[in-house]
């Protein structure tokens, strides 16, 4: 289980709150107006924001002190998750090998995130012969390769065409099963966060509120939701 | 060939504005050309003219250049990633104070240098009360010392641009993957700096090449005079012009070749930016104690000598003789002038390209001052104006001119791209509006160009009010402007007068740069936080 007990954040004139937990292997989505701490909130957990107070336990062990790196997670940024000069093969590898220097036994678990991605014809190219999809895919690979068991994700997707963007979240499910991961999802779509998070956190007001079923929270939305969603 | 298209909504420059950017045009372009036409139709060719001497300047140019730009981007790379990565009181004043030398007169920096490294300087004193022996600054060694004073703040700011230009993201995935120093550098700053560093090499080694007021005060002598100091030498002191111009046209050449090779590097652009940036938490350790030693060692390199031009200047600044005065007068003369010229060259050929198809020539023919340094141009001026009138009488004008075409390279830099935003951000809502050129000059383009234009003029005035350059060729004894007079009290050895002329320089080219930045650039707007 992941918590997030008593947590606050103070940015300027920023603030933040959260208290909640996220079960093992839940696919949570994180919903909420632009500004209102949905990124900050994933930047906590993730080690790049720090904490005023409160604490984060992933299986009841704190991780609130730990480096980035050391965490139990995985992150995708929006934009920039991969190194332009580096191919694709090399941007997976990091995963596992900063220093790329890898084994045999490593080469074929990179090959296999690549071949469960797509990406196989594609590992020699660098990024910016890549179309968007393709990006997302290589980043995904490296999230598989990891093989972290929380995975966090910071609107990987936004840019991508509504088709392309189903297919990203199909693949994110299906990957966040295989592993038993728990997924943490930020999105600006209602309909992302009812096709693969059976939960959803709602960041307002400078508060994140505990995770609640997202069909549910859909159909009849708290005041500080309702205004975002809007009409309809 | 696909042919212009012309938008219905497409402002043009009434007539009198064109017939002020054609002026202009034909004023830069007689001044930049017709000097190289004159140095190029008055060298004399051949290598018996080019002697032995001539070779030494410039096998010592291009070594001189060489090291001072290896020197200063190879110290500049610590000093950039520790401010890149770490946040401490006082970080944005020295940023800031990493701006100065741009607007520092070489011989205050000079004479700042010397209070340190110099015969009595600080640290030749503190070598004698160790009994261990001192050194000279004269000779290459100084010339160096000077360059990478100028020139380290330079280079770091160019390769802070580069690394703040990073993602974030990038910074992120490094800590989140666990990088250690060898991957950090392999992933993500060795290829920053393979983009950054041959470019910051080039521009750093093309302002040294045509070094002429560090030469004249700590080179000189046969092994250590530049080609622009053999110049210099040649007119005054053998009133040779054909050498003068020979050495003028293979200055030339040097200088173009190197901008040349400078076109093919991509510079980031120098802002103050970088500074606000949430990175993951910096390394601690070894590489903490070389982040601090890092900013120390450089923030005393640039702090010491300045406190000590002021330590020294400050009690004699009261009883400066008045020659140093007349100079004042006469330097502020030029410098008003310089700023005029580059107000009126500035705004006419900045409209005149946003406004016409002939937009890339035009700011091609302001850029053209970056073909010839000033000694250059100054032969060439000599060399026409000699024949007709005593150079002399010219000395005023003709520096205020040059030193403004100098200026305008960097102030369309500054201008231009502020320009073309705010144009395509409004220039269709402008036009909605039915705006004429007047109230959209006012209302749209002024607010979002004041900034940068006051930024523009504020260098050029200091720069101006700084410069030994083309003064020297034309000036004579009653003519001379505060740097001239500061370079003849440190060469007669009045060591109280040129520290307080030092101070005075100091004190004025910082105010001309301050005064002019808020009186036309205006307050810093607000920015609410996000």
């Amino acid at each position: 289980m992941l918590e997030l007990d008593g947590l606050r954040i103070e940015q300027g004139d920023f603030r933040l709150s959260a208290t909640l937990a996220v079960n093992t292997g839940a696919r949570v989505a994180v919903i909420g107006p632009s500004g209102a701490g949905k990124s900050t909130l994933l930047g906590a957990i993730a080690g790049f924001v720090p904490l005023v107070h409160g604490a984060i336990r992933w299986q009841g062990a704190p991780i609130d002190r730990l480096a980035p790196s050391q965490r139990p997670l995985s992150i995708l940024f929006q934009d920039n998750n991969l190194l332009p000069h580096l191919n694709i093969f090399d941007n997976v590898a990091l995963g596992i090998n900063p220093a790329l220097r890898l084994s045999a036994d490593q080469r074929a678990r990179v090959d296999q995130a690549l071949a469960r991605t797509g990406l196989s014809e594609l590992a020699a190219r660098r990024p910016a012969e890549l179309s968007g999809g393709q990006i997302s895919r290589a980043g995904l690979a490296r999230v598989l390769l990891r093989a972290r068991p929380v995975i966090l994700l910071d609107e990987p997707f936004a840019a991508l065409g509504p088709a392309l963007k189903r297919d990203m979240l199909d693949l994110v499910q299906s990957i966040a099963t295989e592993q038993g991961a728990t997924l943490l999802m930020i999105t600006h779509d209602p309909g992302d966060a009812l096709r693969i998070c059976p939960q959803t956190v709602v960041v307002a007001d400078g508060h994140a509120a505990p995770a609640a079923d997202t069909k549910a929270l859909m159909a009849a939305p708290p005041p500080s939701l309702a205004e975002y969603l809007g009409p309809g | 060939m696909r042919s212009r298209v012309e938008l219905p909504w497409r402002r043009r420059l009434p007539a009198p504005a064109w017939a002020l950017a054609a002026a202009v045009v034909l004023l830069l372009l007689a001044l930049n050309f017709g000097a190289l036409g004159a140095v190029f139709w008055r060298a004399e060719p051949g290598a018996a003219v080019f002697r032995p001497a001539d070779w030494a300047a410039l096998r010592f140019t291009l070594v001189q250049a060489a090291l001072s730009a290896l020197i200063s981007v190879v110290l500049a790379i610590p000093v950039a990633r520790a401010l890149a990565r770490r946040r401490f009181a006082g970080r944005r004043a020295l940023v800031v104070l990493l701006g100065a030398p741009f607007i520092l007169p070489t011989l205050v920096a000079v004479a700042g240098i010397l209070a340190v490294f110099g015969r009595n300087g600080l640290v030749n004193q503190a070598l004698a009360w160790a009994e261990l022996p001192g050194f000279s600054i004269y000779g290459l060694q100084g010339v160096l010392l000077a360059h990478v004073f100028f020139n380290l703040p330079l280079a770091t700011r160019l390769i802070l641009q580069g690394w703040s230009r990073v993602p974030a993201e990038h910074l992120r995935l490094a800590a989140s993957l666990g990088f250690g120093p060898a991957a950090m550098w392999r992933h993500i700053e060795g290829p920053m700096l393979r983009q950054v560093v041959p470019g910051a090499l080039a521009v750093v080694f093309l302002i040294c090449l045509t070094s002429f007021a560090v030469a004249l005060t700590l080179g000189g002598g046969p092994r250590a005079t530049t080609l622009e100091l053999a110049i210099y030498q040649a007119f005054r002191f053998d009133f040779d012009l054909g050498r003068a111009a020979l050495l003028a046209l293979v200055q030339a050449a040097l200088g173009i070749a190197a901008l040349l090779a400078l076109a093919s590097f991509t510079l980031p652009a120098m802002a103050m930016t970088g500074l606000d940036r949430t990175a993951p938490p910096p390394p601690g350790g070894l590489a903490r104690w070389v982040d601090v030693a890092s900013i120390t060692l450089v923030a005393l390199f640039l702090l010491v000598p300045l406190g000590m031009v002021v330590l020294r200047g400050a009690p004699h600044l009261a009883s400066l003789p008045a020659p140093v005065w007349a100079a004042t007068l006469q330097s502020l003369k030029v410098a008003g002038l310089s700023v005029v010229l580059l107000a009126l060259f500035t705004g006419a050929l900045a409209m005149a390209a946003l406004w016409s198809r002939w937009g890339q020539m035009l700011e091609g023919v302001g850029m053209s001052a970056l073909l010839a340094s000033p000694m250059v141009i100054g032969t060439g001026l000599f060399i026409i104006a000699f024949p007709l009138i005593n150079p002399a009488r010219l000395a005023l004008p003709v520096t205020a001119l040059v030193n403004a075409a100098m200026a305008l390279p960097f102030a369309l830099r500054a201008i231009l791209p502020a320009l073309r935003r705010a144009e395509a951000d409004h220039a269709r809502l402008s036009t909605s509006l039915g705006l004429g050129l007047g109230a959209h000059l006012r209302l749209v383009l002024w607010p979002r160009l004041r900034r940068p234009a006051g930024f523009a003029l504020g260098l050029g005035a200091a720069l101006s009010m700084g410069d030994l350059g083309v003064i020297v060729l034309f000036a004579q004894t009653g003519g001379e402007t505060l740097p001239m007079q500061l370079h003849r009290l440190m060469g007669a050895y009045r060591t109280q007068d040129a520290a307080g002329a030092a101070l005075l320089l100091l004190a004025l080219s910082l105010a001309a740069f301050v005064v002019l930045e808020r009186l036309i650039g205006g307050k810093e707007p607000h920015h609410a936080g996000t």
